[in-house]
């Protein structure tokens, strides 16, 4: 039976959430956005200690763990919740959302293709007094969304009965609060066959403090600036052979390389979450902004008797919803266990589409106001185009749409 | 809870029209556009389907009540084999379901029951008039009280089957308001004009219609003498189009698709190449996108939302969008074939610019 009503636990959640945005993250959206690289640890401190008394370790649904839901035979909601509070709080600041302790994508890995050893080796730091991060480092200098051309390498030494990995890292969200200002981890890829291509491509986890393991770099943004991104290099660095996520022999086939893509389908649409959560913040402001203004916007007029303001804010309203439904979608239908890789990179696809497409509008419309920094709309417009880049570009998501669409393979459609 | 899954009798509506729409409407679609006629007998079986009498309640010779959702998932099938063939069947609702919405009981019992027990006849209504900024909200065409009746002036235009109607509503401005009033065939003063010639949907049958000077009683005000809130006929319009709109870009879509997987260019499949490719993946995401806002707009209808209407009017506003961008780009994958009227897709090009434009020409 199709419906829209938003489940009363993520009511109550959204409320709570939203007092976290208001008053913890737009409060100081302004300062960490001129202050790169300052880590808003008054807010990780509040998250820290406000995930903890939840019960949560990450933010992630844990398949392992048996929810309310289950209890009570009714279906599970963990996706869905977790997109209502991502986007709430991509609406607060999607930078701030980003150092989040233990809710990254290194944990959503670990606790999608780790072992219940590897899981409590891992996930139980983020139940600490102090707050603890993780990141993943897939992308390298010269393989962004071409993770098969991958050059990272782990090779197993018997003697020691531990990994050895070399190569280097970028774009390593939080990697800095991972590994430097927390005992934290991150997920690394890297091959264990280079002459296998994506079937011998494995994940594996670094703990902070590794001997070989070091941070090289922390990026300057165009937006997202209180998140940190850096580079790691890797350099005989030895890990237990406990480390590797999944098997570690390689199969003639691409099962693991595949299973490993299949994180996707859970984490673009929180991408997708991010970039309504930071349209609806940009749409709010201008019909606040505008009303002040005297604009009103005439819902029910045919478009010919519209402003050209009045028709573009209904058009943002249509691509904030539509946006919004197409991610819950994709949302529950991970939540029911069907496959949905499609729904997921349409959801991202679409979401980042949009979301900069309203930022940009809103920075117009508002001329020297929305072009000014004593507003935060310039920068939900820098803040927006990293929806549309990372977990896969838009056009790699587009790929992954039409592939599905079309019935075809990688090899058919290049 | 959400839920984006039909019930299973809505899924068995879906399956059953999904099958009428392809087997009897698209494969009739393309002669009776060139011919300007769908054949009655097509029109007859898809409305013993029974959509409409299936949500019309017992107490009026229905068999059902009425949802906005299963409306929209049914309007969408019925769009997704063809458009002109689904307005046809869908006409009679154009004046059964105002009245079961907003009519008084005694214009239910009495007006309902002959449209829904008999085979399909043409019952229809008159909203549209001929003004490039139409306005359902603004109506040019004036009702006006005088004692016990109702006088009625004006032109209107996108009149399905206005010639032989067996009875119509038409909407007139009373005071400001746009207000229905029931106007049975013969009633003097209603001259029904030429067909009119469009850009598309040229299979239906569409007229202009003066009204001068019509008198009806004033218990044929649609909701009685104090009138009724014209708002929820529109809202279940705009619903009811979007969701057509958004089987008619399908429909475009999956035809595109076929075609590209067969088409052979440069040695690969022209579904092989990405420019081809990623317009395929942005007009299956547009309409994925609008068709969860045209659901959730119907839904907040049956839930008796505040907000339905606004939420109607942005479903079709971003239905009307896709409906073009999809329609267009379908024509622009089939190439210079897309052209040729041997494939649909040029006239589903034209349906699909018509969603700007239709207004209360299908109803749920």
């Amino acid at each position: 039976m199709i419906d829209f009503e938003t489940p009363k636990p993520i009511v109550q959640l959204n409320t709570v959430v939203e007092t976290v945005a208001v008053n913890m993250m737009r409060t100081v959206s302004r300062e960490m956005d001129e202050n790169e690289h300052t880590v808003p640890w008054d807010f990780i401190n509040f998250m820290h200690t406000a995930v903890k008394s939840m019960g949560g370790t990450s933010m992630a649904p844990d398949a392992d763990k048996p929810d309310d839901a289950k209890k009570e035979k009714r279906p599970s909601i963990g996706f869905q919740r977790l997109g209502h509070m991502v986007e709430m709080l991509a609406w607060g600041d999607a930078g701030m959302y980003l150092c989040i302790p233990g809710g990254m994508l290194g944990s959503a890995a670990v606790a999608a293709a780790g072992t219940p050893e590897q899981k409590k080796r891992f996930l139980s730091r983020f139940m600490g007094d102090k707050p603890v991060f993780d990141g993943m480092a897939m992308t390298e200098p010269q393989a962004g969304s071409d993770t098969s051309a991958i050059r990272a390498t782990a090779v197993l030494d018997n003697d020691t009965n531990e990994w050895i990995l070399n190569g280097e890292k970028i774009f390593v969200t939080a990697g800095q609060k991972a590994l430097v200002e927390s005992d934290g981890f991150v997920v690394v890829w890297a091959t264990i066959d280079p002459e296998a291509g994506r079937a011998g491509m494995r994940s594996f986890v670094v703990e902070a403090g590794t001997p070989g393991c070091k941070v090289t770099k922390q990026e300057h943004k165009l937006g997202i600036r209180a998140s940190d991104t850096v580079s790691v290099v890797f350099q005989d660095c030895r890990i237990p052979f406990e480390n590797i996520l999944g098997s570690p022999t390689v199969e003639k086939t691409t099962k693991g390389f595949k299973g490993a893509m299949a994180t996707f389908d859970a984490t673009r649409p929180i991408i997708a979450a991010q970039a309504v959560g930071i349209a609806r913040a940009t749409l709010e402001l201008l019909k606040e902004i505008l009303a002040e203004n005297g604009v009103e916007i005439r819902y029910g007029l045919p478009r010919q008797k519209l402003t050209s303001i009045e028709r573009d804010v209904i058009e943002m309203e249509v691509m904030l919803r539509s946006a919004w439904l197409l991610t819950l979608e994709a949302l529950w239908m991970a939540d029911n266990k069907l496959h949905n890789p499609k729904e997921a990179s349409m959801a991202k696809v679409y979401a980042g589409d949009i979301v900069v497409k309203i930022t940009q509008k809103a920075v117009e419309i508002l001329g020297p106001l929305g072009y000014s920094r004593e507003l935060l709309l310039e920068k939900w417009f820098r803040d927006a185009k990293i929806t549309d880049l990372y977990e896969g570009t838009g056009q790699i998501n587009r790929l992954v749409v039409a592939r599905n669409m079309l019935g075809y393979r990688g090899s058919q459609l290049r | 809870m959400y839920s984006f899954k039909p019930s299973e009798e809505q899924q068995m509506l879906i399956d059953a029209l999904k099958r009428y729409a392809m087997d009897d409407l698209r494969a009739a679609a393309r002669d009776a556009e060139e011919e300007g006629q769908l054949p009655i007998e097509l029109v007859e079986k898809g409305w013993e389907l029974g959509y409409l009498q299936a949500s019309i309640p017992e107490d009026y010779d229905g068999f059902g009540e009425r949802s906005a959702v299963t409306g929209v998932l049914a309007a969408e099938e019925l769009a997704y084999g063809d458009l002109a063939g689904a307005l046809a069947v869908m006409t009679p609702g154009l004046f059964a379901t105002p009245i079961l919405l907003v009519g008084s009981e005694a214009q239910k019992k009495a007006y309902i029951p002959p449209v829904i027990e008999m085979e399909w006849k043409p019952f229809t209504a008159a909203l549209m008039e001929q003004k490039f900024d139409f306005d359902p909200n603004d109506l040019t065409t004036t009702a006006a009280i005088d004692g016990d009746s109702v006088v009625i002036n004006g032109e209107k235009s996108y009149v399905p089957y206005a010639d032989g109607a067996e009875a119509m509503l038409i909407y007139a401005n009373l005071a400001g308001a746009t207000q229905g009033f029931i106007v049975p065939a013969g009633t003097e003063g209603v001259v029904v004009g030429e067909r009119q010639k469009l850009l598309g949907l040229n299979a239906l049958p569409f007229y202009t219609v003066r009204f001068e000077n019509v008198r009806v009683p004033l218990e044929n005000r649609l909701g009685g003498a104090d009138g009724h809130d014209f708002a929820p006929i529109l809202a279940a319009s705009n619903v009811a189009l979007a969701a057509m709109a958004i089987g008619v870009s399908n429909a475009a879509l999956d035809y595109a698709v076929e075609y590209a997987k067969d088409r052979d260019v440069f040695g690969m499949k022209v579904a092989q190449k990405q420019a081809i490719a990623f317009m395929i993946a942005e007009m299956g995401t547009a309409i994925e996108a609008i068709r969860l806002l045209v659901w959730e707009a119907a839904w907040m209808i049956d839930g008796g939302n505040p907000e339905a209407s606004k939420q109607a009017y942005l479903a079709l506003s971003g239905a009307m969008d896709a409906a073009m961008m999809v329609t267009d780009r379908a024509v622009q994958i089939l190439g210079g074939h897309g052209y040729i009227r041997e494939h649909p897709v040029e006239m589903w090009m034209r349906s699909g610019r018509g969603f700007a434009t239709f207004n209360g020409l299908a109803i749920v």
